[in-house]
């Protein structure tokens, strides 16, 4: 009798326990977050770039030491995993103060009523526009900095194909570009002479091509009024720009899926022309140092084109203390600030004064032909709430006509299903 | 399927069998006055798997059957309306919906059999005395404890189209084999997502086969042996049905784990390409995470759950005991 009296307590007890550390669970991942004692939480993507981390925790503790109000807390996640989480926590009515949000996302944010517009006493007008997020004639978010697309060659494979290295005067037509690969590819050095990334997922797919059927003169979905894509997405350009891409493939001059990394591959000599962002050129231009050229995507009829817009900070709606939010962010804005971060991150610096710090970006500086490219080419991701659900119905398209899936069917479906979306949600008016 | 009935038919493995609720009240008629506290500390018992059940498996499911029926999102500011059957109208008319259950039944049809067959022919070379055998248990398991995401990340650099598989073919064939980029091309990419998934989880069932074949009486083998039979007519007449039970509980954790194919194509293929690797989970999370879509996920989900209620249930008859 004894026995089962003791076994009885005994459970109760483990089972009392275990409800209690779930319930214990569930406060504490709202204790990151609720700004209790002064402290504001903030997010950010980068958990797996250490030296950006690195820049923005040394801006965090600037900001900390410089009053004695608020404490910020940085918390880091993997970028993979990022939008997941936040898009779960506020659900959960958990977000924390401060978040980082990648720039074609704000929009959706902000109708979601995730965001506060900002109030900042920094002077936004000295940004690089791709880097002020706004929608319904509002700010939302503000980065430290962004990143171009551009193609890297090494000039000594160039002159051995003779082939001319493009310039921001006079880029590559499409044409030309065919003739280059053609070249190229008779040398026999590589197995494919392009890399475009192909074995990228996620947000790479329409922050990479999408730039090429812009070119072509298709677009995303038609922004007059972002209520649906067809006729841009499906039409005559669109079905020019899929079948150049496909062609690309086809005629043997990149992989249908690339190497993981194709930077590597590119320096590995694996590649003759690589198309990736302004982020791998430190590392290239270290490896081949005077031998690398960098080039500007190519002109396909309407000019060349690369995505505007990266990781920017805002505000959440539910932060209890926007105003020392606001205060930091305001603070972070400083061009030594913008500046430490551009240069942990070898990004392109958001404003002038900043770019003026860093050697590589100030006038004359090697890198400031990605300023050039921001500014000439960059096409923001269409500012509509609709846009993640756009840029997953792109990337799927674009993978599948990569794959040999019909051009016309496959770009028909995705125009039907972010039709079909945007209706959905009332054509996601404010 | 025809058991041969035998005279000292062992007891079947407690863990493969049910728990008995009738037997219950017989004990409880003989032993009146233990009533209430064996009651209550059986209650006890059930109550920890049962708050986490509830709470993260009975609830979400039914608010994930009302979440079907209305426009629901994750991310929206509207609110949610009911819908009726329009999330499923749109799903029977989505051809992605039906590539999915196509690659799925195509990825259970063969993973069943060929896994199960596997895992049965490891636990037959195990369960044996000999020196090392620990050794190859551990071998045999060892993909068992590794996550499944990391199996896959490794398993996507052999399966790329200049990686260790693709070398390997070249290297044995002098170079007459030029492998194909398995993962890329759809016609490989669910082969290689099967072979890889059986690797991993044939494990597993090797240990709940071994559990079966130890639970069978060595005097069955003895009087076998005394009757002259050859090794074959031992497995067929004594292993084999003493595995009955155990059988069936293999066929349906298979079944149920392979119809929830998931993590490996969400590392390995993304459903790519041109959907040959897409399944239904991996469409729900799809729509319901980066898409946003949460009733329409629900409405999956739904469609998922109900598939899945079929196909066990059939097994379930089909192994039925027909005494």
């Amino acid at each position: 009798m004894n026995k089962t009296l003791t076994k009885v307590l005994a459970t109760s007890i483990a089972a009392a326990a275990l409800t209690a550390t779930l319930a214990g669970c569930g406060k504490g991942s709202a204790s990151s977050s609720t700004e209790g004692s002064g402290e504001i939480a903030l997010w950010t993507h980068n958990a797996g770039n250490p030296d950006e981390l690195a820049a923005v925790q040394k801006i965090v503790d600037s900001y900390n030491g410089s009053q004695d109000k608020v404490k910020i807390k940085v918390q880091a996640f993997p970028q993979d995993s990022y939008n997941d989480s936040v898009v779960s926590a506020a659900a959960a009515g958990k977000l924390p103060c401060i978040v980082d949000i990648d720039g074609p996302n704000v929009p959706n944010w902000a109708w979601a009523g995730y965001l506060k517009p900002l109030e900042l006493g920094a002077d936004l007008s000295k940004q690089l526009p791709s880097t002020v997020a706004e929608w319904d004639g509002k700010p939302y978010a503000v980065g430290y900095y962004d990143v171009a697309l551009a193609m890297m060659a090494r000039a000594s494979d160039l002159k051995a194909a003779g082939v001319r290295a493009a310039t921001v005067e006079q880029p590559w037509t499409k044409e030309e570009f065919q003739e280059a690969l053609t070249k190229l590819k008779a040398l026999g050095k590589w197995d494919y002479p392009l890399d475009i990334g192909t074995a990228g997922t996620g947000e790479w797919l329409p922050y990479a091509y999408s730039p090429f059927l812009q070119s072509f003169g298709g677009d995303l979905v038609n922004r007059d009024g972002f209520q649906s894509a067809d006729g841009v997405l499906n039409g005559d350009k669109a079905v020019e720009w899929a079948g150049w891409f496909r062609g690309l493939a086809d005629q043997g001059f990149m992989a249908k899926k690339s190497g993981k990394d194709s930077t590597q591959d590119f320096l590995n000599n694996k590649s003759a022309i690589v198309y990736t962002g302004s982020w791998a050129a430190d590392k290239a231009k270290a490896a081949l140092g005077d031998d690398l050229v960098v080039m500007p995507p190519v002109d396909l009829g309407k000019g060349p084109k690369i995505g505007g817009a990266s990781w920017q900070w805002g505000v959440t709606s539910g932060c209890s203390n926007s105003e020392a939010a606001m205060d930091y962010l305001s603070y972070s804005l400083k061009p030594e600030n913008i500046a430490a971060v551009a240069k942990a991150t070898g990004a392109i610096p958001a404003s002038n004064e900043a770019a003026a710090q860093i050697p590589a970006f100030a006038e004359g500086g090697a890198n400031r032909i990605f300023m050039d490219f921001s500014r000439n080419y960059a096409v923001m991701r269409p500012e509509t709430p609709a846009y993640p659900f756009i840029a997953t119905e792109f990337g799927k398209a674009t993978q599948d006509i990569l794959n040999g899936a019909d051009a016309q069917s496959t770009l028909d479906k995705a125009v039907k299903a972010i039709d079909a979306n945007i209706k959905s949600n009332g054509g996601y008016k404010k | 399927m025809a058991t041969v009935p035998l005279p000292t038919r062992p007891r079947v493995p407690e863990a493969s069998k049910p728990a008995p609720p009738p037997s219950d009240a017989k004990t409880n008629a003989r032993r009146r006055p233990g009533f209430r506290r064996d009651q209550l500390s059986g209650w006890g018992m059930i109550a920890p798997a049962a708050v986490l059940l509830l709470a993260f498996v009975f609830i979400p499911a039914i608010l994930g059957f009302g979440l079907a029926f209305t426009n629901a999102r994750l991310i929206s500011p509207r609110p949610v309306e009911f819908v009726g059957v329009d999330n499923f109208a749109r799903l029977f008319t989505d051809p992605t919906f039906y590539r999915a259950l196509l690659n799925v039944a195509y990825f259970t049809v063969v993973i069943v059999p060929v896994q199960s067959g596997l895992a049965l022919v490891m636990a037959l070379l195990i369960n044996k005395k000999f020196r090392g055998v620990n050794f190859f248990r551990t071998v045999y398991f060892l993909p068992v404890v590794t996550s499944m995401v990391v199996v896959s990340l490794l398993w996507l650099f052999m399966y790329r189209k200049d990686g260790l598989i693709n070398e390997i073919l070249s290297t044995v064939s002098f170079g007459l084999i030029k492998g194909p980029d398995w993962l890329g091309d759809p016609i490989t990419a669910m082969p290689a997502i099967i072979i890889l998934s059986i690797w991993q989880a044939a494990g597993f069932h090797m240990i709940i086969w071994l559990a079966g074949l130890q639970g069978i009486s060595g005097e069955l083998y003895e009087a076998a042996q005394l009757d002259g039979t050859s090794r074959w007519q031992q497995f067929r007449y004594v292993t084999w049905p003493g595995l009955f039970h155990t059988r069936s509980l293999v066929l349906v954790t298979i079944t149920i784990q392979a119809l929830g194919l998931f993590d490996q194509i969400s590392v390995m293929t993304q459903g790519g390409p041109m959907d040959s690797t897409t399944t239904i989970v991996y469409e729900a999370v799809r729509s319901g995470y980066r898409q946003q879509e949460t009733s329409y996920a629900s409405a999956i989900s739904l469609v998922f759950f109900v598939l899945v209620l079929i196909v066990s249930a059939v097994q379930r008859y089909l192994t039925r005991e027909k005494d």
